[in-house]
This record gives structure tokens, C-alpha cells and sequence, in this order.
């Protein structure tokens, strides 16, 4: 059996796992476009942080590949799929065959049409780690800078983080009226702002660049005009499905799978951020781009690819994002009956729908959230917990008595 | 693999185990100076209710969620055992999102912390256990 890994992030690793998992023997190929052994990518910003280094970065010990008997082809680019022939065609017409093919592609920067942005030189997105090289190239060493962001969504605002104190002025604007949209609800997302000012941050909300006058300045929507010496645009991403879609694989804005990460054309798979998950706390199909889904989608497709049967079938949104010392987790939907405890420090909301933990934001004291996560995981119908006690916080004393055993007293 | 199970019914909440939880993984060799004074961040922790106690810590999954989550790679099993390399942890407590357990948790150096059956320190064999008066929490095969 020969598998080919298209992708070299965390949903290919998780692939090589799993294929290993169930099958020693088969023959792995991993083609990447990035020429880097596999980093964790969301510690480009923890890199300009100075939290890690680019070798602590390193998502797999150094003898990954070799460990798991993967043939890498890093910085080689995949230009289609030939399902006929069963073989993978590379930038140079180079082929590979392939019996099983995983498409990891992860998805790349969206960035909107703005005029001038082409005349800003000192430009850059945020999603790879020549990426966050050529921030940290354009920022140097001086905190001299004044930067702007464009986007207050999770990548810009760890930008943001990473590149404070690099920074001489940081600002941030986004179209969306608060920042953190996609993850907070309201108050979280003031919570926060406030927290990130009071760092020295600054924001335009519901604003957007109109067009760049100089490669230095923007001119805004809203007549507000700002000079900058470095940009970075961070307005969202788009879902890589280029090569599946060529060859028929079922795509709606991301590509479709099963809950085996199968698509729907034979021997051809699909996992992370190119794909579209079924959220089963808002009970809706979306793009969940995160990690720990994009590990567990590819952990399925190996497992699969290999001959063996697993199923990932509980997607649903979930982020852990610390900003400079206020940490903060959050997971599923926040459409439901509302259970909220503030403090100065801290904010808590969960949130309940037809009898289930649907959603939670911790933002302060985290500790045992993860408690929460498994609610809403297992789908644990909150009659059979004691409610009053858990809301207080996450604690196993809240299940009978009987599902604690099993928690506690075997193995799992 | 020989986890750390929990027997409700003894348990007196002394809290014992964190104790000596944190003092086993202080590297230091007098329990006093280790502990005396200092906010200790054990890696087992002891829910206390109106007349039932446990003691919690990580139950070494085999479908861990946490490293399955993390974005270093600074969790992973060795052995079995769910190990922690704090030197890549960045802090970003997606374990802790993770975790249905509520096991892992914050350290004095910012990395996360939780369990490792005492493998790593020189007791090389859980010392909540060890010191637990009860039996409470045993080290077997299950």
C-alpha cells in the first residue's frame, strides 16, 4: 500500500499516525510547499513573543519522519491530482503514485481588494513562519515601528500579541463591530478589548481600510486616516480545495467528508482546515479550523487509509487563546439559556440548550475547563449531573456516582 | 500499564497526595523547606464534598485528548505514560480546554503541568500514592 500526505501541519502528522497506528509496513510519501520540518503553526506568534524558539517549534521530535518511515518531499508543490492514473503531479511534472491520498492543505490568507494595498511594500500576512520571518524582518530590533493590523480575528489578535513589544505603535481595524467575533460573545469580546488597551493596543471597529494613499497611509472608510510603517492583513482565511475540487470531490466552500474523513471520491481523503466539519454543538456544518479538530480528522483519514475503522464525529469549536497574561478558553455555541458570573478579573458564561451544556467562554480563571469540553463533547444531559454544582466550577463531583467510577476507577 | 485509580469510599481529604505530590516533584530533599510557606502546585487535587472526597490526577488516556490537541507537540506518551516537555510548552492551555478530567494545570513557570507517575523525578513511582494512609488511590493494572 502506498500513501501519499499532501500537507505537512498537524492533520498530515495526524495522518501519518494514524496510517502507523494500523499499518507498519505501507509506503508514506509526504509532499509539502513549505520547505520547513513540521512546526506547530500557531507558535509563529508565541516565536516573535519569544515564548519558543524555531527548534522548540518542531511539532515532532527530529526523528519524525524516519521514526514512521515517512519519504518527505518539503518545498515541492502538488499541481493536481490524476485519480485515473492514481498519481500525484508536481510543479516540475514530476509524479508520484499514490493507493490512498490524504489532502491536508490547510487553507491560505484572504485578502480583499483594497486599493494601493499592492504599493505597500512592508506588507505581510500571518500564517506561516516565513510569515512571522518576515514580520520580525520588517519590524527589526528598534520597537521604531508603527504598525497597523488589518483583522481583529484570532490571527491578528496573536499577532497582535507576539509583535507588541516589538512595536513603537500597534493598531488594529476591523470591519466587525467588536474583536474576536467568531469566538466571544459580546462582553467577552469588550472584556478583551479593554484588557488588549490597557496594553497599549489601539482599535477601529467597524471601520476597513478604503484604499492605501501612500504605502505608508490609509485612508478608512470612516475618514480616518493612518500612517504606518509595517502592515500586516489578517482578514480571514480561505479553505485550500483547489485540488479536490478538480477532481470532483464533493467541495461547499470547504471540502466535504464523512466522519471517516473519507470524500466522496474513492481513495482520496480529506482533513483540517481545507475541510468542512459537522459542529455538533450548534448542530451545523462549518469550517472548524483548529487544531485539535484538524489533528483528529487526519488521525481518522490514516487510520482509514490504512484498513482500519475510525470515526471523528465530535467536532465543534473550541479555542484556547491567551493574550499576554489573561488567559482564556472557549468552546461550542453560545445560542441557548445564559448562566453568567462576572468579576473585575474574570467572566464566565455557559450556556445551556434542550438539556445540554452547549457552550462556555472562561475568560480569567480557566482551571479545569476542559470539564465543560466534555459536557459538551459527550453531550451529557445536565439532569443527570447535579447542575447547580458545576456551574459553580468544573468539578467530578458533579456526576453520579457511578459515572465517576468509570471516570476514576478504570481505565479509559 | 499500572494507572493511579481512585477508591472514593476511603478517601478522608486529608490532602496527603498533594503534598506529597508537590514535594516529589520539588527535587528538593526536605519536606519542609519544600513546602513550608510556599503555595504548592500539586499535580493531583482532592474534590471535597459533604461526605464524599476524591483525589483527581491525569488518567494517563489512551486516547488523550490533550496531546492529540497540542499545538507544540510538547505533550505526547511515552510509555504510556502522558509526558510533558515544559521546555516547548508555550502556555496556551488548549490541554486544559481539552482535558475531561480537568488534570492539567498551571505551573510556577507558565508551562502546564500535570502527572507523570513520578517518572521523571527520583522517586520513580507515584508518590501520592505511596503516602496515601487509606488506600484511596492505588498504582495497578487494571
Amino acid at each position: 500500500m502506498k500513501y501519499v500526505i499532501i500537507g505537512n501541519a498537524t492533520a498530515a502528522i495526524g495522518t501519518v499516525e494514524g496510517i502507523r497506528s494500523v499499518d507498519q509496513e505501507g509506503e508514506i510519501v509526504l509532499i509539502s510547499s513549505e520547505p520547513h520540518f513540521t512546526y506547530g503553526r500557531p507558535l509563529i506568534s508565541y516565536l516573535l513573543l519569544g515564548k519558543t524558539t524555531e527548534d522548540k517549534m518542531h511539532y515532532r521530535p527530529d526523528n519524525f519522519y524516519e521514526a514512521n518511515r515517512v519519504t518527505t518531499m518539503l518545498g515541492r508543490t502538488v499541481t493536481r491530482i490524476d485519480k485515473n492514473a492514481k498519481k500525484i503531479v508536481l510543479e516540475n511534472g514530476e509524479s508520484v503514485s499514490y493507493d490512498k491520498v490524504a489532502i491536508c492543505t490547510g487553507s491560505r490568507p484572504f485578502v480583499p481588494p483594497m486599493e494601493g494595498l499592492d504599493s505597500v511594500e512592508d506588507q505581510t500576512s500571518f500564517m506561516t513562519l516565513d510569515d512571522a520571518h518576515r514580520l520580525a524582518g520588517l519590524l527589526g530590533d528598534q520597537k521604531d515601528k508603527d504598525v497597523l493590523i488589518i483583522g481583529a480575528g484570532l490571527i491578528g489578535l496573536k499577532c497582535a500579541e507576539g509583535i507588541l513589544h516589538l512595536s513603537k505603535s500597534l493598531t488594529i481595524i476591523d470591519m466587525a463591530p467588536r474583536i474576536l467575533p467568531n469566538v466571544l460573545d459580546e462582553y467577552g469580546s469588550s472584556f478583551l478589548q479593554s484588557y488588549l488597551e490597557g496594553l497599549g493596543m489601539k482599535f477601529y471597529l467597524s471601520d476597513s481600510v478604503a484604499k492605501f494613499s501612500t504605502p505608508h497611509h490609509a485612508v478608512c472608510k470612516s475618514g480616518l486616516e493612518l500612517d504606518f510603517d509595517v502592515l500586516v492583513v489578517a482578514v480571514g482565511v480561505r479553505p485550500n480545495t483547489q485540488l479536490a475540487e478538480e477532481i470532483g470531490c464533493e467541495v461547499n466552500r470547504g471540502i466535504l467528508v464523512n466522519t471517516r474523513s473519507e470524500t466522496s471520491v474513492k481513495d482520496v481523503y480529506a482533513a483540517g482546515d481545507c475541510t468542512v466539519s459537522h459542529d455538533i454543538a450548534a448542530d451545523t456544518d462549518r469550517i472548524l479550523a483548529i487544531l485539535p479538530n484538524a489533528y483528529q480528522q487526519g488521525e481518522a483519514a490514516g487510520v482509514n487509509m490504512a484498513g482500519g475503522d475510525k470515526v471523528f464525529d465530535s467536532a465543534f469549536p473550541m479555542n484556547a487563546s491567551g493574550f499576554l497574561g489573561l488567559h482564556m478558553i472557549t468552546a461550542g455555541s453560545y445560542d441557548g439559556e445564559e448562566y453568567v458570573t462576572k468579576t473585575a478579573d474574570s467572566y464566565k458564561k455557559l450556556v445551556v440548550r434542550d438539556n445540554k451544556l452547549v457552550g462556555f467562554i472562561l475568560i480569567g480563571d480557566v482551571d479545569r475547563g476542559g470539564i465543560y469540553t466534555s459536557l459538551i463533547r459527550d453531550q451529557v444531559p445536565l439532569d443527570t449531573i447535579n447542575f447547580d454544582l458545576i456551574r459553580e466550577h468544573p468539578q467530578l463531583m458533579a456526576f453520579a456516582k457511578s459515572e465517576r467510577a468509570k471516570k476514576l476507577a478504570q481505565p479509559h | 500499564m499500572k494507572r493511579v485509580y481512585v477508591n472514593e469510599k476511603w478517601c478522608l481529604g486529608c490532602h496527603l497526595c498533594e503534598y506529597n505530590c508537590a514535594f516529589a516533584n520539588s527535587g528538593m530533599t526536605d519536606m519542609v523547606k519544600a513546602l513550608k510557606d510556599r503555595d504548592i502546585f500539586p499535580r493531583i487535587r482532592v474534590e471535597e464534598g459533604d461526605s464524599i472526597n476524591f483525589a483527581v490526577s491525569c488518567r494517563h488516556c489512551d486516547n488523550p485528548l490533550c496531546v492529540k490537541g497540542c499545538i507544540s507537540g510538547a505533550l505526547s506518551i511515552q510509555d504510556g505514560v502522558i509526558s510533558i516537555d515544559s521546555n516547548k510548552c508555550v502556555g496556551c492551555f488548549t490541554c486544559v480546554l481539552s482535558c475531561p478530567y480537568g488534570c492539567i494545570s498551571t505551573s510556577e513557570s507558565g508551562a502546564v503541568q500535570k502527572c507523570e507517575l513520578c517518572t521523571k523525578n527520583a522517586d520513580g513511582t507515584p508518590q501520592c500514592v505511596a503516602g496515601c494512609p487509606n488506600n484511596a488511590i492505588v498504582f495497578e493494572e487494571r
